[in-house]
């Protein structure tokens, strides 16, 4: 009991990071799930120009040092940074030093995984089943809606998962790009990063630790409920 | 309803050039693999698109490249019934039938979920998903599916080809029901003389993507030519008869049509129901006088119409009893022997005849039972 006590224990700015931590990755998951559906379509059936430049930009997060994409994002994406100056003059958004600025790079870092995954579920789909529907008096939007959709469930629902844990986790891109303000843009392994680097915060790192091997064994656990639960539907047990 | 098709379309190994009008009930696309069946079913049914051509169903236009038209599948009504179900298995059966119901307005929908399972014998399979069913089964909820769809036109691409004897013997009672019942015009790829010869009324048959000869099938199984190598020997007619009356005693069945009296095995039918019964070239023996102490009960009169001799030992002989046409396939030799030519009166001895139980028009009760749905009887 004591040890619980110990580890709920928290400084409000330790809540804080906790509570952003899964506010930023559950942005971050939501927010790029369509563009995740769309890209994993486009690159398992498209057949266009430029496939595999677009297979490239997708992958560049998951091969690039973290370091890399969060200064890209600064320059872009920061106040004088052409998009950032854009959204921020006509959209009120902006993401530099914000928190909103973390969900975006963690949701660049965490893309590939979730197209990946996504996109072997969809070259998994047999497409003899979407002609069939065809045939039934479906358009595309149906075929997709009826057919496709239900059919690659296991793989968004592994897609969104695996993107939850990486940003989660996600700490070079996101510091770079917004970096570690307690209470807006200090997530869990910022927070981990600072105890370490003061005297006397081994207690904190350790208990900011453990919750983070408790969110993400959480998050894998129901993942791998909702799977199992979406292919029993799918009898591919 | 009329079905027209003028089309060509060059595939990858061969060019489909493809015409033939037909107003049939069931209509077998029959012909060899690689004939170009499947692809001529695809182009009907919109999953292909002819580079050149015309395709109208029923009056409705389809497809006609020169006036730029072309409907897409989803709006065509034409159900499809896959040689591989291709049920969706993230649904039950239940769904799976209702699916296509779904798209089409209430005011065209006919048939009902009940009346169709019933059809089909499904309901004990409502709530099962597809991958715990047999393919006879697959099948026929494919069928349904298909059917409840409320299509004008039905394509079935060798529904039977993946499935053994036994379960095709169970499916045919089914599709002869959908062709006398549901009143829905059928396309039925098959490349079986059997499956042909009991369900279609019309035939074309595709050689190398081309029509070699269309019609009505008892008119096309007649000309043994068209027919693939490996069913050639197999070469035989069809003909159309009316149960005549039963003899209790010998338990003998007499049927009858203008070709004259046949004789079988009893049938369990009421006098007056049609039955279509097959003779092979095969099981016929030709006499040129009427034969006299012999065990077969069935002997026809007629007049030889036409000799076909192949490079091989073996002559087709074409024989005219009453309008209705029977083939006898004997050597060469007897035939010289004999000394046969055409317009000579013979007698054909019929040894066997195959007819199946389920062709029946009365259609009030349960289909036959799967194995018994087909027999071949030997009468002497």
């Amino acid at each position: 009991m004591q040890s619980l006590q110990w580890l709920l224990d928290l400084t409000p700015d330790e809540w804080a990071a906790v509570r952003l931590s899964i506010r930023v990755s559950t942005v971050a998951m939501i927010f790029s799930l369509p563009l995740g559906i769309a890209v994993a379509l486009l690159l398992a059936r498209g057949r266009f120009w430029g496939k595999s430049v677009l297979n490239g930009i997708v992958h560049l997060p998951l091969i690039l040092p973290p370091v890399v994409t969060g200064y890209l994002l600064l320059l872009t994406f920061g106040r004088r940074g052409p998009a950032g100056a854009f959204l921020e003059q006509y959209y009120g958004i902006v993401f530099s030093f914000r928190w909103t600025g973390a969900a975006l790079a963690c949701a660049i870092m965490a893309f590939p995984l979730m197209v990946r995954a996504i996109r072997l579920s969809v070259e998994a789909v047999d497409r003899k089943l979407e002609t069939a529907a065809g045939t039934l008096g479906a358009n595309p939007v149906w075929v997709f809606a009826t057919i496709t959709l239900p059919l690659i469930l296991p793989g968004i629902i592994a897609g969104m998962i695996l993107c939850f844990a990486k940003a989660m986790g996600e700490f070079g891109a996101t510091i770079t790009f917004v970096s570690n303000i307690p209470g807006e843009t200090q997530t869990l392994p910022s927070a981990i990063y600072t105890f370490t680097q003061i005297p006397g915060g081994n207690s904190g790192a350790m208990r900011l630790t453990i919750i983070s091997i408790i969110i993400a064994m959480t998050a894998l656990i129901a993942s791998e409920v909702l799977a199992r639960r979406a292919a029993r539907r799918l009898a591919i047990e | 309803m009329s079905l027209t098709v003028d089309i060509r379309h060059r595939l990858a190994t061969f060019e489909l050039d493809i015409q033939f009008e037909s107003n049939g009930r069931l209509t077998a696309v029959f012909g060899p693999s690689g004939s170009g069946k499947t692809s001529l079913v695809n182009l009907i049914a919109g999953l292909l698109e002819p580079q050149e051509g015309r395709i109208a169903a029923d009056g409705r236009v389809l497809v006609d490249t020169g006036k730029g038209i072309f409907v897409p599948r989803h709006k065509r009504r034409i159900g499809y019934v896959f040689q591989d179900a291709r049920l969706f298995p993230h649904m039950t059966v239940s769904q799976n039938l209702r699916y296509g119901r779904f798209f089409v307005p209430t005011s065209e929908r006919y048939g009902d979920v009940e009346g169709v399972v019933r059809l089909l014998g499904i309901g004990h399979l409502l709530e099962r998903r597809p991958n715990s069913l047999s393919g006879g089964e697959k099948q026929r909820v494919a069928i349904g599916r298909a059917l409840l769809a409320s299509p004008r036109l039905l394509l079935m691409d060798e529904p039977l080809a993946s499935l053994d004897d036994q379960r095709k013997a169970e499916i045919m009672p089914y599709v002869e029901q959908l062709r006398d019942e549901a009143g829905i015009p059928i396309v039925y790829v098959s490349h079986s003389l059997a499956e042909v010869a009991r369900l279609a009324t019309d035939v074309v048959v595709l050689d190398a993507g081309r029509v070699a000869a269309s019609g009505a099938t008892s008119d096309i199984l007649r000309q043994l030519d068209l027919l693939p190598e490996e069913e050639r020997a197999e070469g035989g007619v069809v003909l159309d008869m009316i149960v005549d009356s039963h003899d209790a005693a010998f338990g003998i069945s007499t049927l009858t049509s203008p070709a004259g009296e046949i004789q079988v095995a009893g049938l369990d039918m009421k006098p007056r129901s049609a039955v279509r019964i097959r003779i092979r070239a095969r099981d016929v023996i030709v006499s040129t006088v009427r034969p006299q102490g012999l065990s077969a009960l069935n002997v026809l009169s007629g007049v030889i119409s036409g000799i076909s001799t192949g490079g091989g030992p073996f002559a087709d002989v074409l024989i005219n009893c009453g309008g209705q046409s029977v083939s006898a396939r004997i050597t060469r030799q007897s035939s010289e022997t004999l000394g046969l030519r055409p317009g000579q009166p013979v007698f054909a001895i019929i040894k066997s005849v195959s007819f199946d139980r389920a062709n029946i028009a009365d259609f009030g009760r349960e289909p036959a039972v799967a194995a018994d749905a087909t027999r071949t009887e030997r009468v002497g």
